[in-house]
């Protein structure tokens, strides 16, 4: 609290250029990334994944005007992302078969207008209250849109899914969306539009008040606002940029199956969202780019990665509620507050610590995938820089002492050699 | 017909038994510590695999018991090193790190049994038909399966609501404070709650697993289903967890063998609906594929209407 006002202070001795730039300066920053980065990763497995990128991050963000700003823990938000998307695929196809002259950069609008639509049908029955009657309500509408894709075939195509043809439709700006470049640019730019429009809409009374919603509902009640009507809003808003990041899944996959609409889907953006830092803007933005990093290239590397990405979500409940956007932009302002004079070297040496604690413990895994799940077991394995057979008890010990010591050490000299370092900077916090 | 309704009542009440074994477990630990464990249903896969592999050493009657009392070790450690942990930080992050738990648990099977459902199969002493009726053979082990039920929901019930053990845990589901003032540790409590919980629903795998399936996505197959009883039955309440489980068994397994549509009931009435029609699809819809949504649709109803449940004392 006392940060944003001086925060505000400081503004208000400061010219107005200034004020701007330091208000937009992020924005530009992150839009200057988003265009720059296909220069550097243009493979089409690189494009894609750039493209799923954005996809999440409004799909996150969409989350996080839930969960974060109105206290909503929902998890069947992926309904409202998948039900766009056959919205939008729909669109796609109808204007394959007669030529109807909708252009492809205003298809996600469509998704986008589903999303609106069945979040005003779902949104009204379930935003009464809060809490578990909400979360449940969701997992249950979430399960019942899954389930019923193996009743109405005709709109969810069955196994198979639907498919489309995004080069069919015209463009507002010429451009030919065979490639995955153009089509990365087509996602960035909505990413972008529906990032900036989220932001704005926290800023607006609607998003001050589901805040107020979300820490106090009897108070927000005083002050002259229906909580209901205040989550039924966010609800609604919420639906309609799912539905836009649906939107682009199919512009960008140009195939939609039941699984959008399903659990793992609606799972994945809340372990997105929550990874990130659901108290900052950034957090699911940066959840996002990670989880789908992650799920690109972790899976490639190892059989083990939904391991890895289950323990890195429940560390960051356990350890670090705040996210790692959170997390990070917390200990840049300790660090900018001189919080962490004196105490950098004992940090460093706690975060050497836990790191061998981790290469141990990736070890272990990385074996136990080798010992239970390849065909021969006898076969050597490469462990970072090692070659082990796994069948032997050596590699087996030298992995677990590695594990232990790190967190041996951790527990017993790293972390009370940084406390008495905070301590004695001064530092408490 | 009346084949067809008997059949139905029993494999419902199968199947509702069954639901009932994992959805105690669930609203004793939710009435206790107000945490809704997203990874109750992966307790009740880790019982049937571990029962299934220390049954390939000492047999079926001491994995029975076996399973439940190691998973519920594992249940007490996750509660006193995971749980008590996330607790400070509010009730979200608690049921988020039982989320995390979940997927956790699911790889960790995957990693040490593999993808493919084990062979896990009904003891011999229990493999023989029981009685016949309108032909059809019942066997033994089904009837097993309903009497672990009968005696776990007495036992339960006599534990709670006839000794001190159950006397403390009651009164440190209302008023904590006051028990922890009155000496005991009310910790120690949730943890040994927590711990029988998930051994009740290890219970649960150890015959579940044989009567439907022991594969690594048996958890999440029956994970959102044990919500809805719970809910449906009402937070906490383990009548109403029984209620709710038999009430679901039944109507799914009479969904799934009566086999009607609405058009089939508009032509009962002499109302014709064409296939072409634009709700055709509505009409023509038949009672088997409406079954898996049916307890969704129940548990969506039941919170809109009636958000504490069949039984429960308070909203949730």
């Amino acid at each position: 609290m006392s940060a944003s006002q001086t925060n505000a202070r400081a503004l208000a001795d400061t010219p107005v250029a200034r004020v701007w730039l330091q208000r937009a300066g992020p924005w530009l920053v992150a839009a200057v990334i988003a265009l720059a980065v296909p220069l550097f990763m243009h493979s089409s497995h690189a494009l894609t994944m750039l493209s799923h990128m954005g996809v999440m991050v409004i799909f996150a963000l969409s989350y996080n005007m839930l969960l974060g700003n109105t206290g909503l823990l929902s998890f069947g938000h992926a309904v409202y992302f998948g039900l766009g998307g056959y919205m939008a695929m729909h669109m796609l196809r109808y204007i394959e078969a007669t030529g109807f002259g909708l252009p492809l950069e205003l298809v996600p609008l469509v998704g986008a207008a589903g999303g609106l639509l069945f979040g005003l049908i779902f949104g009204a029955v379930s935003t009464r209250r809060a809490g578990v009657v909400f979360a449940m309500i969701s997992l249950g509408i979430g399960e019942l849109v899954s389930s019923s894709s193996l009743m109405f075939t005709g709109f969810f195509g069955g196994e198979s899914g639907l498919y489309g043809n995004r080069t069919v439709p015209a463009s507002l700006v010429g451009a030919e969306y065979s490639s995955g470049l153009s089509t990365y640019y087509l996602v960035a730019v909505w990413a972008f539009i529906a990032a900036l429009a989220m932001y704005l809409l926290r800023k607006t009374p609607l998003g001050w008040m589901a805040n107020a919603v979300r820490d106090n509902p009897e108070r927000a009640q005083f002050v002259g606002y229906s909580p209901q009507m205040v989550r039924f809003f966010q609800f609604v808003l919420a639906s309609f940029f799912a539905g836009l990041a649906g939107g682009l899944f199919i512009i960008v996959d140009e195939i939609i199956t039941a699984e959008t609409v399903g659990m793992v889907q609606s799972g994945v953006v809340l372990l997105s969202a929550y990874i990130g830092g659901i108290l900052v803007f950034i957090g699911p933005v940066v959840g996002a780019i990670l989880v789908v990093f992650l799920e690109s290239e972790l899976s490639a590397i190892t059989n083990a990665w939904l391991l890895y990405f289950g323990l890195l979500f429940v560390a960051v409940v356990m350890f670090a509620p705040q996210g790692l956007a959170g997390l990070a932009l917390q200990w840049y302002g300790a660090w900018r507050a001189g919080d962490w004079r004196g105490s950098v070297a004992a940090r460093l040496y706690a975060a050497g610590s836990m790191l061998v604690a981790f290469l141990g413990l990736v070890a272990v895994i990385e074996m136990a995938y080798h010992l239970f799940q390849h065909w021969n077991p006898e076969q050597p394995m490469g462990l970072f820089m090692f070659t082990v057979n796994v069948t032997n008890a050596l590699p087996w010990l030298l992995a677990f002492a590695v594990l232990a010591a790190g967190i041996a050490v951790f527990i017993f000299h790293a972390r009370p050699v940084m406390q008495r370092a905070i301590h004695a900077s001064g530092g408490d916090r | 017909m009346l084949e067809t309704i008997v059949f139905s009542l029993l494999n419902g009440l199968l199947y509702g038994m069954l639901l009932f074994m994992l959805s105690s477990g669930l609203t004793l630990i939710f009435g206790m510590m107000g945490v809704l464990n997203f990874a109750h249903a992966s307790f009740y896969m880790l019982g049937a695999y571990f029962a299934y592999t220390i049954g390939l050493y000492t047999g079926f009657w001491v994995a029975l018991f076996l399973a439940p009392v190691a998973v519920g070790l594992i249940g007490a450690a996750v509660e006193r090193f995971g749980l008590r942990q996330v607790h400070q930080f509010g009730h979200v992050p608690e049921l988020l790190f039982t989320f995390g738990l979940a997927y956790v648990v699911e790889e960790l099977v995957r990693l040490f049994w593999g993808n493919v459902p084990m062979d896990y199969r009904v003891p011999e002493a229990l493999d023989f038909p029981l009685f016949s009726l309108f032909g059809t053979n019942y066997p033994a082990f089904r009837a097993f399966v309903l009497v672990v039920a009968v005696v776990m929901f007495i036992g339960l019930w006599v534990l709670l609501k006839r000794t001190r053990a159950g006397l403390i845990i009651q009164a440190s589901l209302s008023r904590p404070d006051m028990v922890s003032a009155l000496g005991h540790n009310v910790p120690q409590v949730f943890t040994w709650v927590f711990a029988f919980g998930t051994g009740l629903a290890a219970l649960g795998g150890v015959v579940g697993g044989i009567q439907l399936v022991t594969e690594p996505g048996m958890a999440f197959m029956m994970g959102p289903i044990v919500f809805v009883v719970v809910v449906v039955g009402g937070l906490g309440s383990i009548q109403g967890a029984l209620i709710a489980s038999v009430l679901i068994g039944v109507l799914q397994t009479f969904a799934l063998s009566v086999d009607w549509s609405l058009a089939e009931l508009g032509a009962l009435f002499g109302y014709a609906v064409s296939q072409e029609s634009f709700f055709a699809t509505l009409w023509y819809l038949d009672t088997t594929r409406i079954a898996p949504i049916l307890p969704y649709l129940l548990l969506v109803l039941m919170l809109i209407f009636r958000p504490r449940g069949l039984m429960g004392k308070r909203e949730t």
